[in-house]
């Protein structure tokens, strides 16, 4: 199926099979690796991409779902080399160690702070809640995004 | 994981989707896929064709009658719900949806997904049985309205035929509701749960110990342990608890959510 979807502010026109997970569009038809698979069970949130402003999973959604939408991904944060503050707190705080949740947890971070520029710590915990992280505890995740909250 | 083949189609209309649904045996809805596209990357399930509801406004929005019934689209998103000033009305359906799985799943997943999936684990059918929700559902030959002891039949089966779908889900109004259940993790999958509302008389509904959510009535939130107990539930084993102790929890939480409910003017 012919499907068109604006990825990072770029439109990309693909012929995908209805099967395809918008996970494995965005990794192997158009390279943007940033978004990891990790348990492909819809647990671990490690593929959270904001789909037309909303935050998703994208190993449960068919690429052809997206047909004609607006997809954020983890490369779309910076702009060139300039990290974003949140981005920027995560190197700060140690949010990171492995970093293979840190494309998630970064997707489902931004999303909150733009609907909630001044989240609770509870806000926090229940908007990260959906992202599993095994190296840092969790801790320095929380102290980064708290840190952008104003 | 590579899905499976499958046909894909998504339709303009309800009666177009009908259509599609009745025109192939292999033929299943799509709501949030929250629960059936993970069911099919483990080819619990293989449709034919997925005929996707997303896109069908007629099976979207809240509406509130001036009697205070509220009328809910099945393909309403839990964050919808909790977002709808609306669904305040009845204010145990916003507690009870934002408890639900994580920020992603809610954004997605839908009520009548939820419904129709009909998993014993799932929060939502003893829920709608303890509010006594009504279900009207649609096929080419025209609509018809079920209760909640109607609807859920069995382990991921309801009232719904392959050929039809959920269009409304309507629930009295009342405020004297009450929810309670053992989780792995704070907001996770149900080791059992139930729920309870106060209108008129006390009715609790419990899940996970059944095919379907047991419905037990008392007087008051002192005599629901006696009631549940009296019902002879035989709750299923698995990794997380034992019959017994999931049988010891139901009559906990039985009381839990109807003592909430009692509490709540």
């Amino acid at each position: 199926m012919d499907i068109a979807v604006t990825v990072n502010g770029t439109l990309y026109e693909r012929d995908v099979e209805a099967r395809k997970l918008l996970i494995h569009f965005l990794r192997d038809d158009l390279d943007l690796t940033g978004s990891h698979i990790g348990c492909d069970t819809g647990n671990c949130g490690a593929c959270s991409v904001i789909l037309d402003g909303t935050l998703v999973k994208s190993c449960m959604l068919l690429a052809v779902q997206a047909d004609g939408s607006e997809i954020e991904t983890v490369e779309g944060l910076a702009d060139g080399d300039r990290l974003t503050a949140l981005q920027e707190a995560f190197t700060e705080h140690h949010a990171l160690q492995c970093g293979y949740c840190t494309p998630g947890m970064l997707m489902s971070a931004t999303a909150l702070l733009r609907a909630n520029p001044s989240p609770s710590d509870e806000d926090i915990r229940k908007a990260l809640q959906g992202n599993i992280c095994r190296c840092t505890g969790y801790w320095n995740i929380f102290e980064a995004v708290k840190s952008v909250a104003r | 994981m590579l899905l499976r083949e499958v046909e894909y189609s998504k339709p303009s209309s309800v009666k177009e989707a009908l259509e599609r649904l009745a025109e192939n045996d292999g033929a299943r809805a799509l709501a949030g896929g929250q629960t059936l596209i993970n069911v099919m990357k483990a080819r619990a399930a293989s449709p034919d064709v997925l005929v996707d509801l997303n896109g069908l406004d007629e099976l979207r929005g809240i509406d509130l009658a001036a009697d205070g019934t509220l009328s809910i689209g099945p393909m309403t998103t839990y964050t919808e719900l909790i977002d709808s000033a609306e669904a305040r009305a009845r204010p145990i359906l916003r507690e009870v949806c934002s408890r639900i799985a994580d920020v992603q799943v809610r954004n997605r997943g839908t009520i009548g997904g939820n419904l129709c999936s009909n998993d014993p684990t799932n929060h939502l059918p003893p829920l709608m049985a303890a509010v006594g929700a009504r279900f009207t559902i649609a096929g080419q030959d025209g609509e018809r309205t079920v209760p909640a002891s109607d609807f859920f039949l069995g382990v991921y089966m309801t009232a719904v035929g392959q050929a039809e779908l959920l269009t409304r889900i309507e629930i009295p109004a009342g405020k004297q509701d009450g929810f309670a259940a053992v989780t792995l993790g704070v907001e996770g999958t149900c080791i059992v749960n139930a729920a309870a509302s106060m209108n008129g008389s006390l009715r609790v509904a419990i899940g996970c110990v059944d095919a379907v959510p047991i419905v037990v009535e008392a007087a008051s939130p002192e005599t629901v342990r006696d009631a549940v107990r009296a019902a002879g539930l035989r709750p299923p084993d698995d990794v997380h608890a034992s019959s017994a102790y999931r049988a010891h929890l139901a009559e906990v939480l039985a009381e839990r959510a109807a003592r909430q409910a009692a509490e709540k003017r």
